[in-house]
């Protein structure tokens, strides 16, 4: 298999694992459904996620993904993919 | 001035559950303490508590509502769901009428010291999560309970050492009593985990009879080495005579007076005059005279400074031997912040079921228990009008009065 071909599998996978991670702590610790769980979704006004609740995701990410949110990092974070791309992201450069 | 009537009760303690658990065990004189081995490892003196079970708050509470609620918070959310339930309130009448929340709560040890241990060991304040500091403050169980139950009047906890919960049916009574409130939610709660009492058994005021948990705790007893510490949380719904009709609410009794002073002495021992000015005033309150009171659930906890002190005091209010008095301590142990409260559902249980629990442990009396009607076994008796005492560290004294409704 070439070698452009593994990275990308490589890459699908980890991203994959991330917003596995990340729903299975929506689903455990926040107590919402699997079917909420849709990229587009809001967090604040879809998933009723809010400023409170942000505090705690900043715990559960730092013990899932190993790194350190900023609470100021997260103003930007509206939807569930864009907390899927941030975390991604983030733990990329980690 | 309204006359203010008890419309719900609830509990959760290490005698039972609920109010039918809490009932038989108070009858059957059962003991709820037993020994923490972690106390012992942590190096405690003594390693005897009160024994509770974990509630598990997951499906009745969504996350949001459950996070904030330190130890104490969950056995009080139990015990004010149970006393609304008992009351007749429907969940959305609270949010529509002049209803407020006081309870008794001096601590919340846990949430502090795990929070710091965090703090301390990552080094970073924001991986606490946002839970921590709605259990550390001391008003954390108002504070939950009031969100919980849409409370919209009065909200303030009343932090006031053993005497807490019996200082917040006093104020709920006075409230409501001079019209500012309809109904209040009252109560007491106390943590019972090992953080919480290390400073407390540093004064070696506890038992150290750990062989043999069930007569550690015996108020009165000549052979008693000291009290043992426990807690939970209770609930007394109070609420004016005219709102309680206008529901057809039941009327389980009414608070007829409270009285209360300090002793401005000594921090830890108590007075008999401070003892004697709350009785006196509770009783000048209610209108009554000592001869017309039935029982007298005393605060007494198995000290021997402490017991003496009362026991001189209800027998110059009282007289030799002429009123029943028990110290529920026996069994639960000492329920501090909490107590207040508890012991007047325990009390208002005797009434309802017309029996006097009996002061378990009492076996041999001292000069001055000598001078009381200290019952032991239980005492089959009804009950029209009931003393409660409670009084608490810095000398701060509460007496309530609770009688049937006429």
């Amino acid at each position: 298999m070439p070698p452009e071909n593994n990275d990308k599998k490589d890459h699908t996978m980890q991203n994959e694992e991330i917003t596995g991670k990340i729903n299975a702590f929506l689903i455990e610790e926040f107590e919402l459904e699997k079917d909420q769980l849709i990229p587009s979704a809001n967090l604040k006004n879809d998933l009723g996620i809010d400023s409170l609740d942000f505090v705690d995701i900043i715990v559960i990410i730092e013990k899932n993904f190993g790194f350190k949110v900023k609470g100021e990092d997260m103003i930007n974070v509206k939807t569930l993919q864009d907390f899927y791309d941030y975390v991604s992201a983030r733990a990329k450069t980690e | 001035m309204n006359r203010v009537v008890i419309t719900g009760l609830g509990i959760y303690s290490c005698l039972g559950k609920n109010l039918d658990e809490v009932k038989q065990s108070l009858y059957e004189g059962k003991s709820g303490i037993g020994f923490d081995p972690i106390r012992k490892a942590m190096g405690f003196r003594s390693g005897l508590t009160g024994v509770l079970e974990k509630p598990n708050l997951k499906g009745l509470l969504d996350r949001r509502l459950r996070i904030g609620l330190a130890e104490q918070g969950e056995y009080a959310y139990l015990s004010t769901l149970e006393a609304l339930k008992n009351a007749k309130v429907d969940p959305d009448y609270l949010e529509k009428v002049n209803a407020g929340v006081l309870f008794g709560n001096d601590s919340s040890a846990k949430a502090v010291i795990e929070s710091t241990d965090i703090v301390r060991a990552k080094k970073d304040t924001m991986l606490l999560g946002s839970g921590f500091i709605f259990q550390s403050m001391n008003s954390t169980v108002t504070m939950n309970l009031s969100v919980i139950f849409k409370l919209k009047g009065i909200n303030f906890t009343v932090s006031a050492a053993c005497a807490s919960g019996s200082h917040a049916i006093g104020l709920g009574y006075l409230f409501i009593k001079w019209g500012l409130q309809d109904m209040v939610v009252c109560g007491g709660a106390q943590e019972v985990n090992e953080y919480s009492m290390g400073s407390f058994d540093a004064l070696s005021a506890f038992s150290i009879r750990e062989s043999d948990p069930a007569r550690a705790s015996r108020p009165f007893d000549k052979n008693r080495d000291g009290l043992v510490p426990s807690g939970g949380a209770g609930t007394i719904i109070l609420e004016s005579y005219e709102s309680a009709i206008k529901r057809g609410a039941p009327i389980l009794g009414e608070v007829a007076g409270y009285g209360f002073s300090s002793n401005g002495e000594h921090i830890s021992q108590s007075t008999v005059d401070g003892l004697l000015r709350a009785m006196n005033l509770s009783i000048k309150d209610a209108g009554i005279k000592p001869s017309d009171i039935d029982y007298i659930n005393a605060h007494a906890t198995s000290t021997p400074h402490g017991d003496m002190s009362e026991a001189m005091a209800i027998n110059t209010v009282f007289g030799e031997k002429n009123v029943p008095v028990s110290s529920t301590k026996s069994m639960t142990g000492h329920e501090c912040w909490m107590a207040g409260a508890s012991e007047v559902v325990y009390s208002m249980l005797m009434m309802q079921n017309d029996f006097i629990a009996p002061n378990i442990n009492f076996e041999e009396p001292d000069e001055f228990s000598a001078k009381l009607d200290i019952v032991n076994p239980v005492r089959e008796k009804k009950i029209d009008i009931l003393l409660s005492n409670s009084f608490g560290f810095g000398g701060t004294n509460s007496s309530l009065i609770i009688k049937k409704l006429a």
